[in-house]
């Protein structure tokens, strides 16, 4: 190449066997060929597989979709005797009982996760951290169980006394309360969702490159300061993704919800009343139901669930690419 | 036509997860339904068994509702419900079922009032109240005039019932149903319904821990269940106005004292039964098997174990907490039994005494 003139004849003459080493490459690696069908194959099955779940669930819920129509969405009634379906209550209370969960988990996961990154000391941090996400692994009926001998008991018998005489003239606070009830269930789902907030916000707060502190830090910021107005912001995306994944999870929830909210078909803005969320619902009657219209509407009720699922998860999206458009530090999180 | 029909029973198979058809001599049978009569179903498949080893009997106990499903379905060969079926239902097998009582089970209301130590009664008129939401305080004159000399509190009454369709709701309902009127109209039996008031607990565990743990509160749960578990229950007024407890003896009380055709196929429901030592809140639970069925050996096989269990497999119920079936239903089960049929012949013959193995 250095100085060869006989090189470059031969250079402009390279280009056919290149061509043809390339297609040789490509007739040898058959294997890759197999290789790439396959992992296309797999990647496709998944999507494929949620359009077989929606058609089984649209197939199934067809004959109660055509009996009671948009009906289904707004009406009360539950009434299996008469073949009179309605899941305003249900989707109302798996909404409620979400957001119950939401309100109390979001402050407390976000305080774990800025607590372990920004001010525990090292030597806590991984214990503490790796605790928190145990709570993750704890099956959900052992949650209801603990929910049932000891959540209830602490609600009815030692909170709500000292708490009634001032909440109970608020709409939320109104009625008797027996223990069983849209608190209780949102209360055991905000802390089943805690340990999947409070790890992934803190992942997105580690990754905060350190400059951006450093750079708070040098102008004066205190601690706090630097954590509310630069790092908080920076990664919001991440944290943002980091609600939501918890909310999935909340709104899914079906075994420790039903054994601890009450299970019945209201609509009642009372945390202290009972509720039903549609999960807990499905689960509940599905094997005893004996008319097919009854079956019927309990799939249209999951098939609801699940567009419930799609259009938080969209929101979300639409929220964060709003939000974010650039500096988005973990939003590979969601 | 036939061969058909062993397409489907192969397919049964296969569904049930069993092993390809096995050599003749083995016969496979394979059933579903209520959860309810699930422990004496599979001890009564490991006693029956035991001496016979090449039949193998599976149940899964997936629901009355599911049972019933795949008994329509012919995924299994024969269904277990709490509840018998209604009339679209049998519409839906063409009229191929026989249901088939095995035991009885009874439903009793429990309850925790503070200050109440004594065994409270209850008549109907009382509970159709307070579980239509009528009746809303312990003190209320209704409950105070079945319970003379208890001083009842001043106390809200909350009513907690089954959130899961349930045979016991279905009972539970039914009975409700019978002695009231406005119950029957606005509410209705099954096994699950539009409660008027109350909150709903899974199972009975989560109804029997509910009322338990919340004074003032009343519930209904299996009279099994209560048992096992040493948990107080009321009494209860039947129908010749006797303030009837609850007992394995009260429950097949109920059994004898109701009325049956001769030709019955013992979808009737013996709540409110007549007797004078009968406890109200009873009922059959049923086998679902077809009149017409396809294959002999498998049919024969099955109406002999069922025949076995309604007679010496009766010895295991007491035991396990389910109330014997009395000797005039044996009798009209042994008829029923007769009549199955494979290609238009009796599967059992008429002289069939259940010896001649």
């Amino acid at each position: 190449m250095t100085a060869g003139t006989p090189a470059l004849p031969r250079a402009s003459a390279l280009r056919p066997p290149a061509a043809e080493r390339w297609r040789e490459l490509r007739i040898v690696s058959r294997g890759d060929r197999v290789y790439r069908v396959a992992l296309t194959f797999l990647a496709l099955l998944l999507p494929l597989l949620l359009f077989f779940i929606v058609g089984e669930l649209v197939a199934g819920a067809w004959p109660a979709l055509k009996r009671f129509g948009f009906g289904f969405l707004t009406s009360s009634t539950w009434d299996p005797v008469a073949g009179q379906f309605g899941a305003l209550p249900l989707i109302f209370g798996t909404l409620y009982s979400s957001l119950v969960a939401m309100v109390i988990a979001v402050p407390l996961a976000l305080g774990a996760a800025i607590f372990l990154t920004e001010f525990a000391p090292r030597w806590m941090r991984t214990p503490v951290g790796t605790l928190i996400e145990l709570l993750a692994g704890v099956p959900s009926v052992i949650y209801g169980l603990w929910g049932m001998f000891v959540l209830i008991p602490l609600l009815r018998d030692v909170l709500w006394p000292v708490l009634r005489p001032a909440l109970s003239w608020l709409p939320f606070f109104e009625g008797a309360f027996y223990g069983p009830s849209v608190l209780a269930g949102g209360t055991i789902l905000a802390i089943m969702c805690l340990p999947y907030i409070t790890a992934v916000s803190r992942e997105v707060l580690a990754a905060v490159p350190a400059s951006q502190r450093e750079a708070a830090l040098g102008l004066g910021a205190t601690r706090w300061e630097a954590v509310w107005t630069v790092i908080l912001p920076y990664g919001r995306t991440g944290i943002f993704g980091a609600i939501i994944l918890g909310l999935g999870r909340a709104l899914g929830e079906t075994m420790a919800v039903t054994m601890l909210i009450g299970n019945r078909h209201e609509l009642s803005l009372s945390l202290v009343q009972p509720g039903y969320t549609i999960a807990a619902a499905v689960a509940n009657e599905f094997a005893e139901a004996a008319s097919s219209l009854h079956l019927s509407a309990l799939v249209l009720a999951g098939l609801v669930l699940f567009l419930i699922t799609v259009a938080v998860n969209a929101c979300a999206r639409w929220l964060i690419w709003r939000v974010a458009r650039g500096s988005a530090v973990g939003s590979a999180a969601i | 036509m036939r061969s058909l029909n062993r397409l489907a029973l192969a397919a049964a198979f296969a569904a049930a997860g069993a092993a390809p058809l096995a050599a003749q001599s083995e016969i496979r049978l394979t059933g579903a339904g209520a959860t309810f009569p699930y422990p004496i179903y599979s001890k009564w498949v490991l006693e029956y068994t035991k001496s016979r080893p090449q039949i193998e009997i599976n149940y899964a106990s997936i629901g009355s509702g599911g049972g019933i499903r795949q008994f329509t379905d012919r995924t299994v060969e024969f269904g277990a419900t709490d509840g018998p079926m209604n009339d679209s239902q049998i519409t839906a097998v063409r009229g191929n079922v026989l249901h088939i009582p095995t035991v009885l089970g009874a439903v009793v209301p429990i309850y925790v009032v503070p200050g109440v130590t004594q065994q409270l009664n209850f008549t109907p008129e009382v509970l159709a109240g307070i579980f239509l939401g009528q009746i809303t305080n312990w003190n209320d004159s209704r409950i105070a005039a079945a319970n003379p000399g208890v001083s009842l509190p001043n106390r809200d009454i909350l009513v907690v019932h089954r959130s899961d369709g349930s045979g016991t709701t279905y009972i539970w309902t039914d009975y409700l149903s019978k002695v009231s009127p406005d119950w029957q109209r606005r509410v209705g039996k099954g096994t699950a319904v539009n409660w008027p008031v109350g909150l709903g607990g899974q199972g009975n565990p989560g109804v029997a821990s509910t009322v338990q743990r919340t004074p003032g509160s009343i519930g209904y749960v299996e009279l099994v269940y209560a048992l096992q578990n040493r948990i107080a229950f009321g009494k209860v007024r039947n129908r010749s106005g006797a303030f009837v407890e609850a007992s394995l003896a009260s429950t097949t009380a109920a059994a004898a004292s109701a009325t049956f055709e001769p030709d019955t196929d013992f979808r009737v429901s013996i709540t409110d039964a007549p007797g004078a030592d009968a406890y109200p809140v009873a009922s059959f639970t049923w086998l679902l098997i077809a009149k017409r069925m396809s294959n002999a050996g498998n049919a024969r096989a099955l109406l002999e174990w069922i025949w076995w269990a309604v007679h010496d497999g009766q010895r295991f119920t007491t035991p396990l907490g389910y109330a014997p079936l009395p000797r005039p239903v044996v009798q009209l089960i042994e008829a029923r039994l007769k009549t199955v049929t494979v290609g238009s012949r009796p599967v059992l013959a008429a002289d069939y005494t259940g010896r001649s193995r």
